[in-house]
């Protein structure tokens, strides 16, 4: 067996090990993408609730208002479905430039591990806002899925873990300082993912 | 140059059984399919591979059905992860003595 042999066994072990046990079909790009996603959202939102306030003059908590706040609850849920299909599309797309096939043992468990902390957040804020509480919407959906990014970091890149740790850290501080909702939820889901999608791209993609 | 190949495990001889023993040793398990998807190998190549391992007690193999398709799991075994072991250490030794 000739040394460089060797070298090429060794890392075709090591690669078939990181292929095998972790998703790295995740792009950056779309990361950046949803980011910008939730800045347009985010934007088209602190509108909404500016013209209200210049309209009605209170500076109350908006939220009541059940017209705007069907109007950011519509804003919000495009923004999420729109962001969870670029990631997939570009997910795909990179899957295939590969050779290799999406749905495998390791983005199945990469599913199962976001789906319960995901599914609870989604019921937890559905519950609260048929109890008509509004205040902790924003720093719930920061929370769970910073929740659901640490808990699926396990079976893709581990900077994911940091960012999930990031969204809980400013989901606590939206509970903290309520008023700040919008511009918190702005950050977490718009800077943060630009910021993580930037860096994914030049750490893995070149 | 040429090294003896004594320390080496003779199982781990043909490069797609490293290959197979390198997935399962950092996964609980792995099915037929996403095997051979990931190997880009022909299902014969893959199962005669799969049997030789299972000879030496180095995986063991559940067969189950999703729905109507046959869905076979393999596992490392415990004799199989050392075995595996032993085998990359003596890789790194080769490199090590070399240099």
């Amino acid at each position: 067996m000739k040394e460089k042999d060797v070298y090429a066994e060794l890392s075709s072990i090591r690669d078939l090990m990181e292929r095998s046990s972790k998703f790295i079909s995740l792009s950056g790009l779309s990361g950046v993408i949803a980011g910008l996603y939730a800045l347009a959202g985010a934007g088209l939102g602190y509108l909404l609730v500016h013209n209200l306030k210049t309209e009605t003059g209170s500076d109350g908590p908006y939220a009541g208002e059940p017209v705007i706040f069907w109007q950011l609850f519509m804003i919000a849920l495009a923004v999420l479905v729109f962001s969870v299909v670029t990631a997939c599309w570009f997910s795909v797309r990179k899957a295939k430039v590969k050779n290799e096939n999406v749905w495998n043992p390791v983005s199945r468990r990469l599913l199962a591990a976001i789906v319960v902390p995901l599914f609870t957040g989604g019921l937890f804020i559905i519950i609260m806002m048929m109890k008509g509480d509004y205040t902790t919407v924003a720093a719930a959906c920061l929370i769970f899925y910073g929740l659901a990014l640490v808990a699926g970091s396990h079976y893709t890149y581990n900077d994911v873990k940091w960012l999930g740790f990031c969204e809980i850290f400013l989901g606590l501080l939206a509970l903290v300082l309520p008023g700040y909702g919008l511009i918190l939820w702005a950050i977490g889901f718009g800077l943060l993912h630009i910021i993580y999608g930037t860096i994914l791209h030049f750490k893995y993609e070149r | 140059m040429k090294v003896s190949l004594e320390q080496f495990d003779k199982a781990f001889e043909n490069r797609i059984r490293l290959q197979i023993m390198s997935v399962l040793a950092v996964n609980n398990s792995y099915d037929f399919n996403s095997l051979k998807d990931l190997l880009q190998v022909t299902d014969g190549n893959l199962a005669s591979h799969l049997k030789a391992l299972e000879k030496e007690d180095y995986i063991t193999i559940t067969k189950s059905f999703i729905g109507r398709k046959p869905n076979t799991q393999y596992a490392a075994t415990q004799k199989g992860k050392d075995a595996f072991k032993k085998h990359l250490l003596a890789l790194e030794n080769l490199i090590n003595q070399q240099k």
